[in-house]
């Protein structure tokens, strides 16, 4: 199964910039959507899409296939999807390192993971039965984690490596998220962003956090942070073409802002490639 | 501990804050578990408070955030779509106001509206289609998106003033009970409220009885006159409405 390439810099599609997209050329190479907010039978958001996808290549991200999940994936879930997969023909199709449900509950929520071998076991099944229901390679994302189970056979981007080595999956790097975790769990962002297998990475998210009570959060209500963008700029240079994002979900600014944090990005990002060179 | 384990006990511990459960997952995740909690909480919070804002004004904002938290209680989330979330608020509703019956009908409105607005997608009715039908043995085909449920009170009233900006009238009972229709023409939902009668004839006309039949039965109950001029009033008003979206007949 073949893993599909793009470089490009994007922005997630959100409700205050739907008219901004629609009636204005965008200066973006692609824009992501949450797959959920248009797996619908129809109406204005199934409309929303299709006129956005005539106008810019779409990644879709999605939030509830629960690809950790012990008692396997949702076979609906995985049929509304690929209908949307086909008529919309995206850059990409992702969704995360983690859990939502379990035995007929749904919790709405990222979960996190133990890194075990049995853990690997059943999320390396379950990524193949997705990407067999798709069609293609899907590109799966590190979470940001709260908890730090004390059972784990390796670290997470050991895990990481192993899944997409073994499924042929590709990898969404939230770098935002590497920093949140390795903040919560004492390890070093840098080890995880040199350990991660670069030649998977296709799509890259940057976002901002926020400081909870004992732990930082990923709140994406915030601008990207300083301490994020030197993790970007450290791992540009080591990946190949890929799509990087400004992933922005909550106090969403007017859209100038988010365009210029992209134009940051391609920025450090032009620099990260004559590094390299 | 296997990891179907540690996700039943994290079940527990996000639904029923079961804390033997959370010191199972271990000792040292309970700041974190308490991160999880406390999204899982304020996300379904999230989702109602966005779902059903006349019904939160109707309540009040303590009242409303009571029937929140009770719903949470009472019914998990288990559909892989928050958009399912709110489906069953209107009945949780029903169970705290038995008195205020406009309460939960207030809901239904809101929730019905949503879910038409994201419902199939359905065609257009012509007037060049209507011009030709054979009348004699025309079968009306509805828009998939066309839901109804009881109506006693004046819901329909204060969702209208509320969503107007304007201050709702009292509730009242009506004095015959009737229904509330909610269906999307084109892109957008709209509702109104029904007699029963015209409730009866339109799901006998949904459920595939031929129009000539809806037209005889609406001249046994009204006589000639009434009963003809009556099943051409609601053919009009359901084609004009955008409820009705094809119409088979024997040419078809």
């Amino acid at each position: 199964m073949s893993l599909p390439c793009f470089a490009g810099f994007g922005l997630g599609l959100r409700k205050p910039h739907y008219a901004d997209f629609l009636d204005t050329r965008v200066e973006v190479d692609f824009v992501e959507v949450i797959s959920e907010n248009f797996m619908v039978d129809g109406g204005r958001p199934s409309q929303i899409l299709r006129d956005v996808r005539e106008r810019y290549p779409v990644a879709l991200h999605g939030v509830s296939m629960s690809i950790g999940s012990a008692d396997g994936l949702d076979g609906a879930y995985l049929k509304r999807l690929r209908a949307l997969v086909d008529e919309i023909e995206p850059l990409f199709v992702s969704d995360h390192l983690s859990w939502s449900r379990i035995e007929g509950f749904n919790s709405h929520d990222l979960l996190p993971l133990p890194y075990t071998i049995e853990a690997l076991d059943l999320v390396c099944a379950n990524v193949a039965r997705a990407q067999d229901a798709m069609g293609r390679a899907m590109l799966i994302e590190n979470p940001s984690t709260y908890i730090d189970f004390v059972r784990a056979d390796m670290s997470e981007w050991q895990f990481l490596d192993a899944m997409a080595q073994r499924t042929g999956c590709g990898l969404l790097l939230d770098v935002n998220n590497v920093f949140v975790s390795a903040s919560n769990h004492g390890f070093d962002a840098i080890a995880y962003l040199d350990g991660v297998p670069h030649d998977r990475v296709r799509q890259i998210h940057l976002a901002g956090h926020s400081l909870g009570t004992e732990l930082l959060i990923d709140t994406h209500d915030r601008p990207v942070p300083a301490s994020v963008w030197d993790l970007y700029a450290h791992v540009m240079p080591k990946l190949g073409a890929v799509a990087t994002m400004i992933e922005r979900d909550d106090d969403i600014p007017p859209l100038g802002d988010l365009l210029d944090e992209l134009a940051i990005a391609r920025r450090i990002s032009d620099i990260a490639m004559r590094v390299a060179a | 501990m296997s990891v179907l384990a540690m996700q039943r006990n994290f079940r527990l511990w996000l639904d029923h804050g079961d804390t033997f459960a959370a010191a199972r997952i271990g000792e040292r995740a309970a700041p974190g578990l308490l991160v999880y909690q406390n999204n899982y909480r304020a996300q379904l919070i999230a989702c109602l408070d966005e779902a059903f804002p006349h019904t939160r004004d109707w309540l009040g904002g303590e009242g409303f955030h009571e029937a929140m938290v009770a719903h949470i209680e009472r019914v998990p989330p288990s559909s892989w779509t928050l958009d399912a979330y709110p489906r069953d608020f209107p009945a949780t509703l029903a169970m705290l106001y038995p008195g205020d019956p406009e309460v939960a009908e207030l809901a239904w409105i809101e929730q019905a509206l949503a879910e038409a607005f994201v419902g199939p997608d359905a065609g257009v009715l012509t007037p060049a289609r209507i011009s030709a039908i054979d009348w004699d043995s025309a079968v009306l085909h509805f828009t998939p998106t066309l839901d109804h449920a009881p109506l006693t009170t004046n819901a329909p009233a204060l969702w209208a003033a509320m969503d107007g900006g304007e201050a709702p009238p009292a509730a009242e009972i009506l004095a015959e009970p009737g229904a509330m229709l909610v269906w999307r023409h084109g892109l957008v939902s709209r509702f109104r409220a029904v007699e029963r009668a015209e409730l009866d004839s339109l799901l006998r006309a949904r459920t595939g009885t031929p129009f000539p039949d809806l037209c005889r039965a609406l001249v046994e109950s009204l006589g000639e006159e009434q009963g003809v001029a009556r099943a051409g009033q609601l053919l009009g008003s359901w084609i004009a409405e955008g409820m009705i979206v094809s119409i088979e007949d024997a040419q078809s």
